[in-house]
């Protein structure tokens, strides 16, 4: 952002600063930036720290809404600080903090392990019982858009952890799995290509999965990509619970898709590597 | 996965207290509505009324239903609001027998009690 020392507004920028290293508890720092059109809070930060305090931290990347990197408490609600312009929060005070129900590692940047070890236990990935197919692919597995259309909202999530700061039980119960993990179940249980559904229970349906949510909904209030965490977990709720009255049975995923006749093989694009393992 | 057969159980144990919570209050509380739909009971509430009713191999068994599920209801309930305090797994290990031991000693006594009455033939 353009440095601005004579624009006549000026917006109060109130950031928590702390350092475990050296601190013993956080304080809250004020600077004022100047209110430009259209300035984001993650320019307002860019800006303090080009300008007035180069040790500020936090976390972003993509200053687009994408990589999910700069997840803040900003007046009292987690939200991208990239895609939150100051006028449309609060041109007067902009109050920015870590995101709750994390670590700190230093000033806006949470310990983002525990979330990402929450997402990888309910294996967010595609699960296929034939082997084989995997390891030496002979075309894609079939699916319909209608298909497409059961978990595409889900594959939204960019893993910014907005969610889980929301959310009263995490709040309270830090071995909660959460909502985006939850969520991530539901996605790839969802699709049609996948078989793991049976794989994922024991992390989704534990005492600390499904059942520990209270339906308070923050997590899909607070959502910038629109996914509804929420939703999923009622769900899969109404997943298992079909499941064990008998009155759905786990899926097959869908099969290769077959060539056709006019299928031919596209020179430009390169051959997939030899299978690692 | 247990826990799911555990959570299935307690909406359904809801569902059967909510019947025949329903019975036992129009049974005994809202005889008034009762006798303007053209059923009226007599002194509902009176020992002796209770008792006939008690001696009844119907009410005997909605009794014991009745209890069974709201222990089931109550304890599993208490259980999940325990867990939540994030006790240490000893502890929530020891809080979940304890209450089931607490659970399954009430339903004893309290079904001795229903067949007791049941099986009385006089006050």
């Amino acid at each position: 952002m353009e440095s601005n020392e004579s624009a006549d507004k000026t917006v109060l920028f109130e950031v928590l600063r702390y350092n475990p290293d050296k601190d013993k508890s956080p304080v809250m720092q004020q600077y004022k930036v100047p209110l430009q059109k259209g300035i984001t809070v993650l320019d307002g930060l860019v800006w303090i720290k080009e300008n007035l305090d180069a040790s500020l931290s936090w976390r972003s990347s993509c200053r687009m809404g994408v990589c999910g990197s700069c997840g803040m408490f900003i007046n009292g609600l987690p939200r991208l600080a990239c895609n939150n312009q100051i006028v449309h929060i609060n041109p007067e005070k902009i109050t920015v903090k870590p995101l709750p129900n994390f670590d700190i590692i230093r000033d806006l940047v949470p310990d983002l392990e525990g979330f990402f070890q929450k997402h990888r236990s309910v294996k967010p990935y595609l699960i296929r019982k034939e082997i084989d197919e995997l390891d030496h692919p002979t075309g894609e597995f079939f699916q319909s858009p209608e298909e497409l259309v059961n978990y595409i909202q889900f594959a939204y999530c960019i893993k910014c952890g907005l969610c889980l700061s929301a959310c009263p039980t995490v709040a309270t119960d830090e071995r909660y799995t959460g909502p985006q993990a939850l969520a991530q179940a539901l996605r790839y249980n969802s699709d049609s290509r996948d078989e793991g559904a049976k794989e994922r229970e024991a992390a989704v349906y534990s005492g600390s999965g499904v059942w520990r949510c209270h339906f308070a909904g923050a997590c899909s209030q607070v959502c910038p990509k629109g996914v509804d965490p929420a939703m999923a977990i009622q769900l899969l709720k109404k997943d298992i619970v079909l499941k064990k009255l008998r009155l759905r049975k786990y899926q097959h995923g869908t099969g290769v898709l077959p060539k056709t006749e006019e299928w031919k093989e596209n020179p430009k694009i390169p051959k997939a590597p030899a299978p690692t393992v | 996965m247990r826990e799911s057969s555990l959570w299935i159980w307690h909406i359904f144990a809801g569902l059967v207290i909510l019947v025949l919570l329903g019975i036992h209050m129009f049974v005994m509380h809202l005889d008034a509505i009762l006798a303007a739909l053209g059923a009226p009971l007599e002194n509902p509430i009176d020992a002796t009324t209770v008792f006939e009713r008690s001696r009844q191999a119907v009410f005997m068994i909605t009794y014991i239903l009745l209890l069974g599920a709201a222990l089931y209801h109550g304890l599993y309930g208490l259980k999940n609001i325990l867990f939540e305090l994030t006790l240490p797994k000893a502890l929530e290990k020891a809080t979940a027998w304890l209450l089931t031991v607490a659970g399954l000693l009430l339903f004893a006594y309290g079904t001795y009690v229903a067949v007791f009455v049941f099986m009385t033939k006089e006050i």
